[in-house]
Protein backbone atom coordinates (compact mmCIF):
# COMPACT_ATOMS: atom_id res chain seq x y z
CA UNK A 1 0.00 0.00 0.00
CA UNK A 2 1.30 3.39 -0.97
CA UNK A 3 -1.02 5.79 0.62
CA UNK A 4 -1.82 9.74 0.20
CA UNK A 5 0.59 10.92 3.23
CA UNK A 6 3.75 8.93 2.22
CA UNK A 7 3.37 9.76 -1.43
CA UNK A 8 2.91 13.54 -0.38
CA UNK A 9 5.61 13.70 2.26
CA UNK A 10 8.35 11.89 -0.38
CA UNK A 11 7.03 14.88 -2.80
CA UNK A 12 8.06 17.63 -0.64
CA UNK A 13 11.75 15.89 0.90
CA UNK A 14 13.75 15.05 -1.98
CA UNK A 15 15.74 13.29 0.71
CA UNK A 16 13.06 10.76 1.08
CA UNK A 17 12.99 8.11 -0.78
CA UNK A 18 10.83 6.87 -3.34
CA UNK A 19 7.57 5.10 -1.48
CA UNK A 20 7.65 1.37 -2.17
CA UNK A 21 5.01 -0.37 -4.17
CA UNK A 22 5.33 2.10 -6.95
CA UNK A 23 6.24 0.32 -10.43
CA UNK A 24 7.61 1.46 -13.70
CA UNK A 25 4.79 -0.65 -15.29
CA UNK A 26 6.91 -3.47 -15.65
CA UNK A 27 7.85 -4.91 -12.28
CA UNK A 28 10.90 -2.94 -11.56
CA UNK A 29 11.02 0.15 -9.46
CA UNK A 30 9.55 3.41 -9.96
CA UNK A 31 12.96 5.03 -9.07
CA UNK A 32 13.39 8.54 -10.86
CA UNK A 33 9.66 8.11 -12.62
CA UNK A 34 8.16 9.29 -9.40
CA UNK A 35 10.67 12.44 -9.49
CA UNK A 36 8.21 13.83 -12.31
CA UNK A 37 5.87 14.35 -9.60
CA UNK A 38 8.16 16.02 -7.63
CA UNK A 39 9.42 18.04 -10.31
CA UNK A 40 5.82 18.65 -11.31
CA UNK A 41 5.40 20.29 -8.01
CA UNK A 42 7.89 22.06 -7.15
CA UNK A 43 8.59 23.47 -10.54
CA UNK A 44 4.77 24.65 -10.48
CA UNK A 45 4.68 26.03 -7.27
CA UNK A 46 8.04 28.05 -8.03
CA UNK A 47 6.43 29.65 -11.45
CA UNK A 48 3.41 30.49 -9.18
CA UNK A 49 5.41 32.36 -6.85
CA UNK A 50 7.24 33.97 -9.56
CA UNK A 51 4.03 34.87 -11.19
CA UNK A 52 2.54 36.32 -7.86
CA UNK A 53 6.03 38.37 -6.89
CA UNK A 54 8.03 39.36 -10.39
CA UNK A 55 9.37 42.38 -8.19
CA UNK A 56 11.22 40.26 -5.84
CA UNK A 57 12.10 37.54 -8.76
CA UNK A 58 13.78 41.12 -10.31
CA UNK A 59 15.66 42.26 -7.79
CA UNK A 60 17.17 39.19 -6.37
CA UNK A 61 17.77 36.92 -9.81
CA UNK A 62 15.98 34.45 -11.19
CA UNK A 63 18.30 31.78 -9.80
CA UNK A 64 18.16 33.27 -6.05
CA UNK A 65 13.98 33.58 -6.51
CA UNK A 66 13.99 29.88 -7.50
CA UNK A 67 16.19 28.80 -4.37
CA UNK A 68 14.44 31.02 -2.09
CA UNK A 69 11.09 29.70 -3.80
CA UNK A 70 11.83 26.23 -2.97
CA UNK A 71 12.51 26.94 0.55
CA UNK A 72 9.08 28.42 0.51
CA UNK A 73 6.82 26.19 -1.06
CA UNK A 74 8.28 23.22 1.81
CA UNK A 75 7.85 24.81 4.24
CA UNK A 76 4.65 26.13 3.26
CA UNK A 77 2.79 24.16 0.91
CA UNK A 78 -0.54 25.68 -0.40
CA UNK A 79 -3.31 25.59 1.78
CA UNK A 80 -5.92 26.19 -1.17
CA UNK A 81 -6.46 25.35 -4.73
CA UNK A 82 -6.54 28.71 -5.46
CA UNK A 83 -3.05 29.70 -7.03
CA UNK A 84 -4.23 33.34 -6.81
CA UNK A 85 -3.51 33.43 -3.06
CA UNK A 86 -0.81 31.43 -2.99
CA UNK A 87 2.08 33.19 -1.18
CA UNK A 88 0.32 35.23 1.60
CA UNK A 89 3.15 34.43 4.26
CA UNK A 90 6.28 34.81 1.68
CA UNK A 91 7.17 38.20 3.05
CA UNK A 92 7.02 37.23 6.31
CA UNK A 93 9.50 34.36 5.02
CA UNK A 94 11.58 36.81 3.03
CA UNK A 95 12.25 38.09 6.99
CA UNK A 96 14.06 34.93 8.15
CA UNK A 97 16.28 34.63 4.82
CA UNK A 98 19.49 35.65 5.96
CA UNK A 99 21.37 36.02 2.72
CA UNK A 100 18.85 38.34 1.80
CA UNK A 101 19.21 40.65 4.76
CA UNK A 102 21.01 42.95 3.71
CA UNK A 103 17.92 43.95 1.23
CA UNK A 104 15.79 44.96 4.30
CA UNK A 105 13.10 46.12 1.53
CA UNK A 106 12.28 43.13 0.25
CA UNK A 107 9.20 41.60 2.82
CA UNK A 108 7.76 45.41 2.26
CA UNK A 109 7.92 44.69 -1.52
CA UNK A 110 6.78 41.24 -1.61
CA UNK A 111 3.61 43.14 0.82
CA UNK A 112 3.00 45.47 -1.71
CA UNK A 113 3.04 42.71 -4.46
CA UNK A 114 0.68 40.64 -2.59
CA UNK A 115 -1.44 43.35 -1.96
CA UNK A 116 -1.79 44.33 -5.96
CA UNK A 117 -2.81 41.23 -6.61
CA UNK A 118 -5.40 40.73 -3.60
CA UNK A 119 -6.63 44.44 -5.48
CA UNK A 120 -6.72 42.60 -8.67
CA UNK A 121 -9.15 40.24 -7.67
CA UNK A 122 -11.12 41.85 -5.25
CA UNK A 123 -14.85 42.86 -5.98
CA UNK A 124 -15.73 45.09 -8.64
CA UNK A 125 -17.75 48.30 -7.45
CA UNK A 126 -19.64 51.12 -8.48
CA UNK A 127 -18.34 54.64 -7.44
CA UNK A 128 -20.78 57.37 -5.78
CA UNK A 129 -22.01 60.29 -7.57
CA UNK A 130 -19.42 63.15 -6.86
CA UNK A 131 -21.59 65.71 -6.99
CA UNK A 132 -22.73 64.81 -3.83
CA UNK A 133 -19.10 65.93 -1.98
CA UNK A 134 -19.52 68.99 -3.94
CA UNK A 135 -22.55 69.90 -2.34
CA UNK A 136 -22.14 69.45 1.05
CA UNK A 137 -21.17 71.85 3.20
CA UNK A 138 -18.35 71.60 6.29
CA UNK A 139 -20.26 70.11 9.17
CA UNK A 140 -21.70 67.46 6.48
CA UNK A 141 -18.64 66.52 5.40
CA UNK A 142 -17.28 66.32 9.03
CA UNK A 143 -19.95 64.74 9.62
CA UNK A 144 -20.49 61.77 6.69
CA UNK A 145 -18.66 57.98 6.74
CA UNK A 146 -17.04 57.22 3.49
CA UNK A 147 -16.97 53.58 1.97
CA UNK A 148 -14.16 53.02 0.28
CA UNK A 149 -14.12 49.80 -2.89
CA UNK A 150 -12.99 46.50 -2.05
CA UNK A 151 -9.33 46.54 -3.91
CA UNK A 152 -8.59 49.74 -1.99
CA UNK A 153 -6.00 48.84 0.86
CA UNK A 154 -3.02 51.24 2.38
CA UNK A 155 0.23 49.90 3.13
CA UNK A 156 2.94 51.66 5.27
CA UNK A 157 6.69 51.19 4.79
CA UNK A 158 10.00 52.30 6.42
CA UNK A 159 11.57 51.67 2.58
CA UNK A 160 10.17 53.90 0.06
CA UNK A 161 8.46 50.34 -1.28
CA UNK A 162 6.27 52.12 -4.21
CA UNK A 163 9.65 54.04 -5.78
CA UNK A 164 11.51 50.74 -5.57
CA UNK A 165 8.56 48.76 -7.24
CA UNK A 166 7.88 51.58 -9.64
CA UNK A 167 11.50 51.47 -10.71
CA UNK A 168 11.61 48.29 -11.72
CA UNK A 169 8.26 47.66 -13.20
CA UNK A 170 7.80 50.88 -14.77
CA UNK A 171 10.60 51.59 -17.12
CA UNK A 172 11.27 55.38 -16.96
CA UNK A 173 10.85 55.89 -13.52
CA UNK A 174 12.92 57.84 -11.04
CA UNK A 175 15.49 56.18 -8.78
CA UNK A 176 14.07 55.85 -5.09
CA UNK A 177 14.65 58.08 -2.75
CA UNK A 178 15.73 56.82 0.26
CA UNK A 179 12.54 57.55 2.99
CA UNK A 180 9.93 55.65 4.34
CA UNK A 181 6.53 55.94 2.07
CA UNK A 182 2.79 55.48 3.15
CA UNK A 183 0.89 54.16 -0.49
CA UNK A 184 -2.82 53.38 -1.52
CA UNK A 185 -3.19 51.10 -3.58
CA UNK A 186 -6.24 52.17 -5.80
CA UNK A 187 -8.42 50.04 -9.12
CA UNK A 188 -9.96 52.33 -11.64
CA UNK A 189 -11.16 49.34 -13.24
CA UNK A 190 -9.26 46.34 -13.58
CA UNK A 191 -5.24 47.50 -13.13
CA UNK A 192 -4.52 48.55 -9.84
CA UNK A 193 -1.40 50.99 -9.09
CA UNK A 194 0.13 51.85 -5.55
CA UNK A 195 0.37 55.86 -5.22
CA UNK A 196 2.09 56.99 -3.16
CA UNK A 197 0.09 59.02 -0.12
CA UNK A 198 1.39 62.57 1.85
CA UNK A 199 2.04 62.01 5.26
CA UNK A 200 -0.96 61.05 7.82
CA UNK A 201 -2.33 59.42 5.00
CA UNK A 202 -2.43 56.42 5.60
CA UNK A 203 -4.07 57.01 9.00
CA UNK A 204 -7.01 58.87 7.44
CA UNK A 205 -7.31 56.14 4.95
CA UNK A 206 -7.67 53.47 7.48
CA UNK A 207 -9.86 55.42 9.62
CA UNK A 208 -12.16 56.10 6.82
CA UNK A 209 -12.13 51.88 6.13
CA UNK A 210 -12.41 51.43 9.87
CA UNK A 211 -15.79 53.69 9.62
CA UNK A 212 -14.81 56.75 11.46
CA UNK A 213 -16.54 59.81 9.99
CA UNK A 214 -14.78 62.01 7.75
CA UNK A 215 -13.68 64.49 10.96
CA UNK A 216 -12.48 61.59 12.49
CA UNK A 217 -10.17 60.64 9.84
CA UNK A 218 -8.85 63.96 9.37
CA UNK A 219 -7.78 64.56 13.38
CA UNK A 220 -6.04 61.04 13.13
CA UNK A 221 -4.17 62.06 9.96
CA UNK A 222 -2.90 65.33 11.96
CA UNK A 223 -2.28 68.91 11.44
CA UNK A 224 -0.45 69.85 7.62
CA UNK A 225 -2.59 66.71 6.34
CA UNK A 226 -3.25 67.52 2.49
CA UNK A 227 -6.49 65.91 1.92
CA UNK A 228 -7.48 67.51 -1.21
CA UNK A 229 -4.49 65.07 -2.47
CA UNK A 230 -5.62 62.17 -1.15
CA UNK A 231 -9.26 62.66 -2.22
CA UNK A 232 -8.06 63.31 -5.80
CA UNK A 233 -6.02 60.20 -5.78
CA UNK A 234 -9.68 58.11 -4.35
CA UNK A 235 -11.89 60.28 -6.76
CA UNK A 236 -9.82 60.03 -9.67
CA UNK A 237 -9.79 56.24 -9.21
CA UNK A 238 -13.01 55.58 -8.73
CA UNK A 239 -12.63 54.69 -5.47
CA UNK A 240 -15.38 56.39 -3.17
CA UNK A 241 -18.28 53.90 -3.73
CA UNK A 242 -20.70 55.49 -0.73
CA UNK A 243 -21.16 58.53 1.80
CA UNK A 244 -23.17 57.65 4.59
CA UNK A 245 -24.97 60.20 6.31
CA UNK A 246 -26.57 58.00 9.23
CA UNK A 247 -26.18 57.94 12.52
CA UNK A 248 -24.52 61.75 12.26
CA UNK A 249 -24.78 63.50 15.76
CA UNK B 1 -31.09 12.07 -12.96
CA UNK B 2 -29.72 16.10 -12.76
CA UNK B 3 -31.90 19.61 -12.20
CA UNK B 4 -29.78 21.26 -14.96
CA UNK B 5 -29.42 20.19 -18.16
CA UNK B 6 -27.08 22.29 -20.49
CA UNK B 7 -26.84 22.58 -23.80
CA UNK B 8 -23.43 20.57 -24.14
CA UNK B 9 -20.24 21.42 -26.20
CA UNK B 10 -20.29 21.45 -30.03
CA UNK B 11 -18.45 18.95 -31.61
CA UNK B 12 -16.33 21.25 -32.82
CA UNK B 13 -12.75 22.30 -31.83
CA UNK B 14 -12.16 24.44 -28.99
CA UNK B 15 -9.00 26.19 -26.40
CA UNK B 16 -7.54 26.46 -23.42
CA UNK B 17 -8.44 30.05 -22.98
CA UNK B 18 -5.80 32.22 -21.88
CA UNK B 19 -6.12 35.80 -21.19
CA UNK B 20 -3.48 36.92 -23.32
CA UNK B 21 -5.48 36.19 -26.47
CA UNK B 22 -9.01 38.30 -25.70
CA UNK B 23 -8.48 40.73 -27.99
CA UNK B 24 -7.48 38.03 -30.69
CA UNK B 25 -10.36 36.02 -30.16
CA UNK B 26 -13.06 38.69 -30.32
CA UNK B 27 -10.89 40.14 -33.36
CA UNK B 28 -11.16 36.68 -35.16
CA UNK B 29 -13.87 36.38 -37.41
CA UNK B 30 -14.33 32.52 -37.55
CA UNK B 31 -11.97 31.74 -33.86
CA UNK B 32 -13.18 28.83 -32.45
CA UNK B 33 -16.16 26.74 -31.80
CA UNK B 34 -15.70 26.86 -27.86
CA UNK B 35 -13.47 27.66 -25.10
CA UNK B 36 -12.28 25.81 -21.94
CA UNK B 37 -10.93 27.89 -18.65
CA UNK B 38 -9.83 25.86 -15.54
CA UNK B 39 -12.16 26.86 -12.53
CA UNK B 40 -9.80 27.71 -10.20
CA UNK B 41 -8.49 30.90 -12.04
CA UNK B 42 -11.90 32.19 -11.61
CA UNK B 43 -12.95 31.98 -8.36
CA UNK B 44 -11.72 35.58 -7.35
CA UNK B 45 -14.33 37.86 -6.00
CA UNK B 46 -13.96 40.46 -8.81
CA UNK B 47 -11.67 42.16 -11.55
CA UNK B 48 -10.72 41.48 -14.91
CA UNK B 49 -11.03 38.08 -15.22
CA UNK B 50 -14.29 37.53 -14.37
CA UNK B 51 -14.80 40.47 -16.34
CA UNK B 52 -13.38 38.59 -19.42
CA UNK B 53 -15.88 35.42 -18.81
CA UNK B 54 -18.69 36.92 -18.87
CA UNK B 55 -17.84 38.34 -22.00
CA UNK B 56 -16.70 35.27 -23.39
CA UNK B 57 -19.68 33.43 -22.35
CA UNK B 58 -21.93 35.48 -24.20
CA UNK B 59 -20.34 34.29 -27.53
CA UNK B 60 -18.94 30.92 -26.85
CA UNK B 61 -19.96 27.72 -24.92
CA UNK B 62 -17.82 27.14 -22.23
CA UNK B 63 -16.51 24.14 -20.63
CA UNK B 64 -15.08 24.84 -16.58
CA UNK B 65 -12.33 21.98 -16.70
CA UNK B 66 -11.46 21.77 -12.45
CA UNK B 67 -7.85 21.29 -11.39
CA UNK B 68 -8.17 21.52 -7.72
CA UNK B 69 -11.40 19.57 -6.70
CA UNK B 70 -9.04 16.43 -5.34
CA UNK B 71 -11.67 14.25 -6.46
CA UNK B 72 -8.73 11.50 -6.07
CA UNK B 73 -8.12 12.23 -2.51
CA UNK B 74 -8.22 9.77 0.74
CA UNK B 75 -9.56 11.92 2.26
CA UNK B 76 -13.28 13.85 2.17
CA UNK B 77 -13.88 16.88 -0.66
CA UNK B 78 -13.05 20.36 0.31
CA UNK B 79 -16.02 21.35 1.11
CA UNK B 80 -14.82 25.58 0.47
CA UNK B 81 -14.20 24.65 -2.62
CA UNK B 82 -16.95 22.48 -3.50
CA UNK B 83 -18.94 25.52 -2.43
CA UNK B 84 -16.86 27.99 -4.78
CA UNK B 85 -17.40 25.59 -7.70
CA UNK B 86 -21.23 25.43 -7.18
CA UNK B 87 -21.20 29.14 -7.61
CA UNK B 88 -19.03 29.98 -10.84
CA UNK B 89 -21.07 26.78 -12.35
CA UNK B 90 -24.42 28.42 -11.26
CA UNK B 91 -23.94 31.85 -12.11
CA UNK B 92 -21.97 30.87 -15.40
CA UNK B 93 -23.96 28.29 -16.24
CA UNK B 94 -21.43 26.02 -18.38
CA UNK B 95 -21.68 23.91 -21.41
CA UNK B 96 -19.69 20.98 -19.43
CA UNK B 97 -17.87 20.38 -16.03
CA UNK B 98 -15.13 18.19 -15.75
CA UNK B 99 -12.38 17.17 -13.40
CA UNK B 100 -9.40 14.49 -13.25
CA UNK B 101 -8.91 11.10 -11.61
CA UNK B 102 -6.15 12.26 -9.54
CA UNK B 103 -5.56 13.79 -6.52
CA UNK B 104 -3.83 16.93 -5.23
CA UNK B 105 -5.32 17.99 -1.60
CA UNK B 106 -3.74 15.90 1.35
CA UNK B 107 -4.56 17.03 5.00
CA UNK B 108 -4.98 20.86 3.18
CA UNK B 109 -1.80 20.94 1.72
CA UNK B 110 -2.52 21.63 -1.94
CA UNK B 111 0.04 20.13 -4.17
CA UNK B 112 -0.72 22.12 -7.68
CA UNK B 113 -0.61 18.61 -9.76
CA UNK B 114 -2.58 16.09 -10.80
CA UNK B 115 -1.40 13.18 -8.47
CA UNK B 116 -1.88 8.95 -9.08
CA UNK B 117 -3.82 6.86 -7.28
CA UNK B 118 -3.62 2.90 -7.55
CA UNK B 119 -6.69 1.27 -9.30
CA UNK B 120 -8.47 -1.24 -6.05
CA UNK B 121 -11.88 -1.65 -5.28
CA UNK B 122 -10.98 0.43 -1.84
CA UNK B 123 -10.19 3.69 -4.44
CA UNK B 124 -12.72 2.89 -6.98
CA UNK B 125 -15.91 3.19 -4.04
CA UNK B 126 -14.07 6.70 -2.66
CA UNK B 127 -13.56 8.11 -5.88
CA UNK B 128 -17.70 7.07 -6.91
CA UNK B 129 -18.68 8.61 -3.72
CA UNK B 130 -16.79 11.64 -4.15
CA UNK B 131 -18.16 12.02 -7.86
CA UNK B 132 -21.91 11.89 -6.57
CA UNK B 133 -21.13 14.09 -4.28
CA UNK B 134 -19.72 17.12 -6.87
CA UNK B 135 -23.06 15.60 -9.20
CA UNK B 136 -25.53 16.06 -6.29
CA UNK B 137 -23.69 19.60 -5.29
CA UNK B 138 -23.61 21.33 -8.72
CA UNK B 139 -26.61 19.66 -9.85
CA UNK B 140 -25.14 18.44 -13.07
CA UNK B 141 -23.59 15.33 -14.84
CA UNK B 142 -19.58 15.84 -14.45
CA UNK B 143 -16.99 14.64 -16.93
CA UNK B 144 -13.99 12.67 -15.87
CA UNK B 145 -10.57 12.83 -17.15
CA UNK B 146 -8.18 9.55 -17.66
CA UNK B 147 -4.48 10.59 -16.30
CA UNK B 148 -1.19 11.17 -17.86
CA UNK B 149 0.95 7.89 -16.03
CA UNK B 150 4.79 7.99 -14.88
CA UNK B 151 4.77 5.08 -12.55
CA UNK B 152 1.86 2.01 -11.64
CA UNK B 153 0.75 1.14 -7.97
CA UNK B 154 2.00 -2.70 -7.53
CA UNK B 155 -1.55 -2.74 -5.17
CA UNK B 156 -3.56 -2.27 -8.59
CA UNK B 157 -5.93 -4.71 -8.80
CA UNK B 158 -7.72 -3.69 -12.19
CA UNK B 159 -7.01 -1.64 -15.45
CA UNK B 160 -7.80 1.96 -15.78
CA UNK B 161 -10.15 1.39 -18.41
CA UNK B 162 -12.42 -0.95 -16.41
CA UNK B 163 -12.16 1.60 -13.20
CA UNK B 164 -12.99 4.43 -15.54
CA UNK B 165 -15.83 2.49 -17.27
CA UNK B 166 -17.61 1.34 -13.59
CA UNK B 167 -16.93 4.59 -12.04
CA UNK B 168 -19.15 5.58 -15.05
CA UNK B 169 -21.25 3.19 -14.70
CA UNK B 170 -21.75 3.52 -10.74
CA UNK B 171 -21.67 7.53 -10.88
CA UNK B 172 -23.81 8.38 -13.81
CA UNK B 173 -20.67 11.02 -14.88
CA UNK B 174 -19.36 11.46 -18.79
CA UNK B 175 -15.95 10.59 -19.23
CA UNK B 176 -13.34 12.91 -20.81
CA UNK B 177 -11.08 11.13 -23.35
CA UNK B 178 -7.40 12.73 -23.28
CA UNK B 179 -5.89 10.98 -26.42
CA UNK B 180 -2.33 12.29 -25.45
CA UNK B 181 -3.03 11.12 -22.00
CA UNK B 182 -3.58 7.72 -23.56
CA UNK B 183 0.02 7.75 -25.92
CA UNK B 184 2.30 9.56 -23.38
CA UNK B 185 0.94 6.38 -20.33
CA UNK B 186 1.42 3.83 -22.93
CA UNK B 187 4.82 4.82 -24.01
CA UNK B 188 5.50 5.51 -19.63
CA UNK B 189 4.04 2.00 -18.94
CA UNK B 190 4.63 0.15 -22.11
CA UNK B 191 1.49 -0.61 -23.05
CA UNK B 192 -0.56 -0.47 -26.79
CA UNK B 193 -2.48 3.01 -27.42
CA UNK B 194 -4.76 1.74 -29.31
CA UNK B 195 -5.52 -1.51 -27.10
CA UNK B 196 -6.40 1.28 -24.54
CA UNK B 197 -9.12 1.99 -26.90
CA UNK B 198 -10.38 -0.97 -27.68
CA UNK B 199 -11.01 -0.97 -23.59
CA UNK B 200 -12.34 2.40 -23.09
CA UNK B 201 -15.81 2.69 -22.53
CA UNK B 202 -15.83 5.04 -25.53
CA UNK B 203 -20.03 5.18 -25.51
CA UNK B 204 -19.83 8.03 -22.53
CA UNK B 205 -17.21 10.18 -24.08
CA UNK B 206 -18.07 13.34 -24.15
CA UNK B 207 -15.16 15.74 -24.84
CA UNK B 208 -11.72 14.50 -25.97
CA UNK B 209 -8.47 16.63 -25.16
CA UNK B 210 -4.95 16.91 -26.93
CA UNK B 211 -2.03 17.97 -26.43
CA UNK B 212 2.01 18.16 -26.30
CA UNK B 213 4.08 16.36 -24.33
CA UNK B 214 7.76 16.42 -23.62
CA UNK B 215 10.32 13.74 -23.85
CA UNK B 216 12.79 12.15 -21.35
CA UNK B 217 13.70 9.26 -20.36
CA UNK B 218 13.78 6.70 -17.01
CA UNK B 219 16.40 4.91 -15.08
CA UNK B 220 16.60 2.44 -17.99
CA UNK B 221 16.53 4.25 -20.92
CA UNK B 222 13.14 3.86 -21.74
CA UNK B 223 10.99 6.70 -22.87
CA UNK B 224 9.58 8.92 -20.14
CA UNK B 225 7.15 10.96 -21.93
CA UNK B 226 6.01 14.30 -20.06
CA UNK B 227 2.43 16.03 -20.00
CA UNK B 228 3.69 19.40 -20.66
CA UNK B 229 1.35 20.95 -22.39
CA UNK B 230 4.01 22.97 -23.99
CA UNK B 231 4.14 22.44 -27.55
CA UNK B 232 2.08 21.51 -30.73
CA UNK B 233 0.58 18.05 -30.66
CA UNK B 234 2.43 15.07 -32.53
CA UNK B 235 1.90 13.54 -35.24
CA UNK B 236 1.36 9.93 -33.18
CA UNK B 237 -1.20 11.55 -31.01
CA UNK B 238 -3.05 12.76 -34.00
CA UNK B 239 -3.20 9.53 -35.48
CA UNK B 240 -4.66 8.28 -32.25
CA UNK B 241 -7.48 11.17 -32.57
CA UNK B 242 -7.91 9.69 -35.97
CA UNK B 243 -8.67 6.36 -34.85
CA UNK B 244 -10.82 7.06 -31.83
CA UNK B 245 -13.26 9.60 -33.90
CA UNK B 246 -13.53 6.64 -36.37
CA UNK B 247 -15.25 4.75 -33.26
CA UNK B 248 -16.92 7.57 -31.31
CA UNK B 249 -17.89 9.88 -34.46
CA UNK B 250 -17.65 13.90 -34.23
CA UNK B 251 -17.03 15.11 -30.43
CA UNK B 252 -15.49 18.43 -29.21
CA UNK B 253 -12.48 18.58 -29.40
CA UNK B 254 -9.88 20.65 -27.22
CA UNK B 255 -6.40 21.89 -27.68
CA UNK B 256 -4.68 22.28 -24.49
CA UNK B 257 -1.40 24.60 -24.38
CA UNK B 258 -0.65 25.52 -20.82
CA UNK B 259 2.81 26.39 -20.78
CA UNK B 260 5.10 28.74 -23.17
CA UNK B 261 1.70 29.61 -24.85
CA UNK B 262 2.00 30.96 -28.13
CA UNK B 263 0.44 33.35 -30.31
CA UNK B 264 -3.25 33.23 -31.18
CA UNK B 265 -2.71 32.31 -34.76
CA UNK B 266 -0.13 29.12 -33.61
CA UNK B 267 -2.48 28.26 -31.32
CA UNK B 268 -5.46 28.68 -34.08
CA UNK B 269 -3.64 26.56 -36.56
CA UNK B 270 -3.71 23.25 -33.71
CA UNK B 271 -7.39 23.88 -33.82
CA UNK B 272 -7.70 24.08 -37.56
CA UNK B 273 -5.52 20.68 -37.77
CA UNK B 274 -9.00 19.50 -34.92
CA UNK B 275 -11.51 20.23 -37.32
CA UNK B 276 -9.54 18.92 -40.22
CA UNK B 277 -9.59 15.84 -38.15
CA UNK B 278 -13.24 16.10 -37.40
CA UNK B 279 -14.10 16.84 -40.77
CA UNK B 280 -12.85 13.14 -42.08
CA UNK B 281 -15.68 11.41 -39.85
CA UNK B 282 -19.23 11.51 -40.34
CA UNK B 283 -22.02 11.43 -37.60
Amino acid sequence: MTGQATFRTALLDASQPTPGGLTDGQGRPAGRRYDVYRNNVAVSLAEALETGFPTIAKLIGPGNFRAVAARFLRASPPSSPLMMRYGAGFAEFLETVKPLAHLGYLPDVARLELALRRSFHAADHTQADPAILQDLDDDALMACRMRLAPSVAVLRSAWPVVSIWAFNMRPGSPKPQARPEEAVILRAEFDPEPNVLPMGGADFLEALIRGDSFGSAMAAAGEDFDVGAVLSLLLGHRAITGIDFEDTP
Amino acid sequence: MFDQTPAGLPAAPGVGYKPQHFSDILEDAAPVGWLEIHAENYMGDGGRPLAQLRHLSERFPISVHGVGLSIGGEGPLDPDHLARLKHLVGWLNPASFSEHLAWSTHDSHFLNDLLPLPYTEKALARMADHIDQVQEVLGRQMLLENPSSYLAFAESTMSETDFLREIARRTGCGLLLDVNNVFVSATNLGYSPVGYIDDYPLDVVKEIHLGGHDEDEDDHGAPLLIDSHGRAVVDPVWALLDETLSRTGPRPLLIEWDTDVPDWSTLRAEAKRAQDALSKVTA
